[in-house]
């Protein structure tokens, strides 16, 4: 299979106007836990030291039937790379997360640069700046933009003034189109996020904010997937995309088991599509067998349609 | 019976009727607050709006006007919090409200410790916290000890990746009777359960008492390392901990 040497002639953005539903990837970390990262070590700093690792996991992913996937770079900013004392390394991990990803996908693979929160609160709740967090959304954003993604999959954010920095970081620096999504939880009130948004309320916003794309991910199991969806479905227009866990984590034998199986997932992906969603995928716990059960379920509908 | 009308504070008694549901929980404030004087509702009401500033200037002018140091925390910070507690689970506010209420309290705090200390008056209760070995996470554990703090605990703060060796350590310098371990990565989740058996191997785990949370950490994950409390949130903690050294809800006086 050829490589895309160049961005993809159609972006993310034509697809989606084309096609009634795109298929995304599973999980990095999980793959990557499985792959040698060691409990505590730092996900983005393979993107150096075993680039084989993470060319191999965006290519297992495209072989699944992924329409996109999204590069090893969720704890790429300078904040979260600080912790590991990589702080002066984001353009560089970025980029290189990046060109791993695109070096895998083929010619109309899409490639989206995943951003995830910076682990801290911003003024007045804890002591992040805006200008601080904003700034580190740019550096991010440039290493990934460097390296040649097609877009932005801003993530597993909770507070809307957060996710918006990031939306216009990248916006700010690039025209390339942005995803943004929320991970909410089930509350004795209904599903929130951690800094109280709701879903219907969090696709108005994150549209209002320049998302091009809004959706959920992680946080839940495919049955309250369903209802997130809906819910951001009667709130906007925006495709969605909901990347979902393979369930609520549970241990055995000393061992952290993800209990939704491809079968089950694939079982519940079409409500999630009914429920509005335009871009279906993977979160923690999901592999490439989940996204192969994904592509065929969405087909064999797609087919008796 | 105290009756919501005993409540002399206006915004105490809305918050009560607009958000505490349970009638069971309803008469258990009710009657908190009963016992409170207005100057001390005051003061729980700038807890529950999480005004600093209220609470700093209000429980200065009490300690200055003579009221008893305990007096001024039971019945004006921690009553204040305990409302804030149920807002919190019951998702009528959110992280970012809570750590305002919980930087009020420490306001008041701030006035109060150094008068408890003096006059000899021991924490509720002791407890050294941590984030796991690989975790870097320490948004929840931080609001955990901020709501520990807040209802008189004393806590010793070991920060994030806390290997078990450094919980022994801690264990041993401060002579803490409960533990509380945090993971945020379900990766390191079965570092909780590796602290707890560094314990049994150093043949210490008699004196003290676990209790875990975290987002991914469930209350089967917690029995199933053998935990010996588990809480669902930051408020819970202050539960948790209470009932895992046989705290009672008697009120302390000073001596």
């Amino acid at each position: 299979m050829a490589n895309k040497a160049q961005p993809v002639t159609k972006g993310l953005l034509d697809r989606l106007n084309e096609e009634r539903v795109l298929i995304s990837d599973g999980a990095t970390g999980t793959y990557l836990q499985s792959h040698g990262l060691e409990a505590g070590g730092c996900p983005e700093l393979m993107n150096a030291t075993h680039p084989e690792t993470i060319r191999g996991m965006a290519r297992e992913y495209f072989d699944a039937g992924s329409d996109m996937v999204q590069t090893n770079s969720f704890g790429g900013s300078s904040y979260m790379l600080k912790k590991y004392n990589l702080g002066e390394r984001v353009e560089e991990l970025n980029r290189l997360a990046a060109e791993n990803a695109c070096s895998s996908a083929p010619p109309e693979g899409l490639v989206l640069g995943s951003i995830g929160p910076t682990g801290e609160l911003l003024e007045p709740s804890g002591s992040a700046t805006t200008d601080g967090v904003y700034s580190a959304f740019v550096e991010q954003v440039q290493g990934l933009a460097a390296g040649g993604v097609d877009g932005f999959c801003i993530e597993t954010m909770s507070d809307y003034a957060e996710i918006a920095l990031a939306i216009r970081a990248a916006k700010d620096t690039t025209e390339l189109p942005v995803v943004a999504t929320m991970a909410f939880d089930k509350g004795p009130r209904g599903f929130f996020t951690m800094f109280g948004i709701m879903p219907a309320q969090a696709a108005e916003k994150l549209a209002e904010a320049g998302a091009d794309v809004v959706g959920s991910n992680c946080g839940i199991a495919i049955e309250d997937m369903i209802d997130i969806i809906a819910a951001m479905r009667s709130a906007t227009d925006k495709p969605i995309l909901a990347h979902i866990n393979a369930g609520i984590p549970k241990i055995e034998n000393n061992q952290i088991v993800y209990p939704h199986t491809p079968d089950h997932m694939a079982q519940q992906i079409r409500k999630v599509v009914d429920a509005g969603a335009n871009i279906v995928g993977g979160c923690c716990g999901t592999g490439p067998d989940h996204v192969r059960a994904f592509v065929q379920a969405i087909r064999a509908s797609r087919n008796s349609v | 019976m105290a009756k919501i009308t005993d409540i002399t504070n206006q915004f105490v008694r809305d918050q009560i009727e607009q958000f505490i549901d349970s009638e069971v929980e309803q008469q258990h404030i009710i009657q908190l607050y009963a016992q409170a004087t207005p100057d001390m509702q005051d003061i729980a009401a700038g807890i529950i709006d999480g005004q600093h500033k209220t609470v700093d200037c209000l429980t200065r002018a009490a300690l200055d006007g003579g009221t008893a140091a305990l007096d001024v925390m039971d019945n004006g910070l921690i009553a204040g919090m305990a409302i804030v507690g149920i807002k919190f689970r019951d998702n009528f506010i959110f992280v970012p409200e809570v750590l305002a209420c919980a930087r009020a309290m420490k306001a008041g705090m701030a006035h109060i410790e150094p008068i408890l200390s003096e006059s000899g008056i021991e924490p509720v209760g002791k407890v050294i916290m941590g984030t796991v070995r690989g975790d870097l996470h320490d948004i929840g554990k931080n609001l955990c000890i901020m709501m520990l703090r807040g209802s008189g605990f004393a806590v010793v703060d070991l920060g994030v990746d806390t290997s078990p060796n450094d919980f022994i350590a801690a264990v041993e310098e401060y002579q803490a009777p409960v533990v509380g371990m945090s993971a945020l990565l379900t990766t390191t989740m079965p570092n909780m359960g590796k602290t707890i058996e560094a314990f049994i191997d150093a043949d210490m785990r008699d004196d003290v008492h676990f209790m875990v949370g975290g987002a991914p950490v469930t209350r089967d994950f917690a029995d199933e390392m053998g935990a010996d409390g588990y809480g669902d949130s930051a408020i819970e903690c202050v539960e948790v901990a209470k009932q895992l050294i046989g705290v009672k809800t008697e009120r302390r006086t000073e001596p």
